[in-house]
């Protein structure tokens, strides 16, 4: 090949990931309106195809059979998670998909670091920036993933001496790097050493990194764990000078950090309080100390059906319990009936019920509630006093009404579903026990409020029998 | 070299700028696809293991090997994201105007 058609394929080549860049560019695009999203996954899925297809030809790939090998591996593995995964367990896929990502970008990064050894010191540094946020993120993910799939425990895990232990890893980091980069040789000599010390602090200070935060802040950690691992591909792109991976390395970075914010905003944190403080883990404390606070209606689900038959208007809001019991089904199916009763049926959602971003329209959705009955807080608030019951079904903090009038409590300030100001609310519930947070929640002692005990799909169930006979 | 990288940065901030306005106003129904979605394009760094994967294994067994590994789980990255993703768009259903 002469120089002329090499400089051209050059040029096609690069064209070509400029194109996969704007396909990326219109599928996010498209993903942002119900209507479009699901071409626009399309649009973005081909750009990755023809980004990969021209990579596919590149003059220094002289060997397919090893490409052959991990393609096939990784097709079969990702073709079986995404189809056989259930809907409720999306929040642990989605985790350890981010890990993946990282751990990727992790691997491309040493491979590099070993083979073209180049002592210019920006290919250093975005070598170590690609294997430490490619780390953290895949260990921070197993971590994630762990405690939402309840393999370890989603408690908040914290100990004396936590700042201290991770002040000395980042410094411990920092000096790593200044090795790898700038002394390259100081301390060691060996490659293999120094690759292998910053791999391992980076798996490290991401268990660390996730290892306080509770179950219920796992919301803000999968989006950030998200942007992370598009900074890391953003970083390779960085080592291989390669801009398609800088473009969309810096898209999934950009949002999966909006997503952290609208996150922590929905919560009334900051992102540092969500990271450090360890919530829940306290509060232990001043839930064995309960006030006394009156008495809680039981209440039948002869008595609910009644009343629910005489609603004009019924609002619905799910959480995480609601996922736990696998009730979306039976949710469904009341609120269909509702609805040919006449009812007005409406379901709430706040922004970090459940356990990752939008978790709860994604399993109405699998349930085949349509998604324009479905409305945020600040869409119900306003109108709360006219909604004659509120179902609430598995929430607990999102509904607290300390938020707005306890200023002791941990999640005062927190915007909130305002649940106590509608007419009538239930409350489905397995027992008084106390929620994630370990919070006591005066909505359950309110004198609208009336307490319906029992696994929320059996009780939401029974109440569908009582409808149709 | 160093205009490369200069000029590398630019598309760098470019991009995330980009993806801030992109992204913003998104609502809340489509976050998990929007996040699984956005996981699957972070998979973009096959490319950079589709390269390493094939540099030849005589000449550089150990590239090739971390090449390998890094193509595995970013195919799995990509693959499962987007399908995953298109599966929970599916189930978006407006309903059928009364």
């Amino acid at each position: 090949m002469n120089l002329f058609e090499q400089l051209n394929s050059e040029i096609v080549v690069n064209l070509s990931y400029i194109f996969a860049a704007m396909l990326f560019i219109f599928g996010l695009k498209m993903l942002g309106s119900p209507e479009t999203a699901r071409r626009g996954n399309l649009v973005s899925s081909s750009g990755m195809l023809l980004a990969v297809v021209v990579t596919l030809l590149d003059q220094s790939i002289v060997d397919f059979s090893f490409i052959l090998i991990g393609v096939c591996i990784g097709s079969l593995i990702g073709f079986i998670a995404a189809t056989k995964v259930k809907m409720t367990s999306m929040p642990e896929m989605v985790a350890l998909f981010n890990g993946f990502g990282g751990i990727a970008s992790l691997l491309v990064g040493s491979a590099e670091y070993l083979v073209g050894f180049d002592p210019n010191s920006a290919f250093l540094i975005a070598i170590y920036l690609t294997i430490l946020i490619g780390g953290v993120t895949f260990s921070g993910s197993l971590i994630a993933w762990g405690k939402l799939s309840e393999t370890i425990s989603g408690k908040p895990l914290l100990y004396k001496g936590q700042q201290i232990v991770n002040g000395l890893i980042l410094g411990v980091i920092v000096l790593a790097g200044l090795e790898m980069v700038f002394f390259q040789g100081l301390f060691t000599d060996n490659q293999f050493q120094i690759l292998a010390i910053i791999c391992f602090l980076a798996f490290t200070l991401g268990v660390l990194f996730v290892i306080p935060i509770g179950g219920a802040d796992m919301p803000v950690v999968i989006a950030l764990l998200n942007s992370f691992s598009g900074l890391a591909a953003c970083a390779a792109g960085f080592v291989i000078l390669n801009n398609v991976l800088i473009v969309s390395g810096a898209l999934v970075g950009a949002s999966g950090l909006i997503l952290t914010n609208i996150m922590c905003k929905a919560m009334n944190r900051s992102l540092a309080n969500v990271l450090f403080s360890g919530f829940g883990a306290v509060t232990d404390t001043s839930s064995t100390e309960k006030v006394d606070q009156g008495e809680v209606r039981p209440v039948n689900t002869a008595d609910a059906y009644l009343i629910l038959e005489a609603a004009t208007s019924v609002l619905i809001v799910p959480g995480y319990g609601m996922a736990v019991a696998q009730a979306q089904h039976s949710v469904r199916e009341l609120g269909e009936l509702l609805e040919a009763n006449g009812t007005e049926v409406k379901y709430a959602i706040h922004p970090v019920a459940g356990r990752m971003p939008g978790h709860m329209n994604v399993l109405l959705a699998e349930a085949n509630v349509s998604y324009d009955v479905l409305v945020e807080p600040d869409d119900v608030n306003p109108i709360m006093e006219t909604v004659d019951v509120c179902m609430v079904i598995g929430a607990n903090d999102v509904v607290n009404p300390d938020a707005k009038e306890n200023e002791g409590s941990p999640i005062y300030g927190m915007p909130i579903i305002e649940v106590d100001r509608a007419k009538t609310v239930f409350v489905l519930k397995r027992s008084m026990a106390s929620g994630f947070a370990g919070i006591q929640n005066p909505l359950f002692f309110k004198s609208n409020t009336r307490m319906l005990f029992g696994d929320a799909k059996e009780s939401v169930s029974s109440l569908v029998t009582e409808f149709k006979s | 070299m160093e205009t490369q990288i200069t000029l590398l940065f630019f598309v760098l901030v470019l991009s995330i700028f980009l993806g801030f306005e992109l992204i913003s106003k998104v609502p809340s129904t489509l976050h998990t696809p929007l996040m699984s979605g956005a996981n699957a394009i972070s998979g973009i760094t096959l490319v950079g293991a589709l390269l390493a994967s094939g540099s030849g294994f005589v000449s550089q067994p150990l590239t090739v090997l971390l090449g390998t590994a890094a193509v595995t789980f970013a195919t799995i990255n990509v693959v499962g994201g987007y399908l995953v993703t298109n599966r929970m768009l599916s189930m978006f259903k407006k309903k059928e105007t009364e």
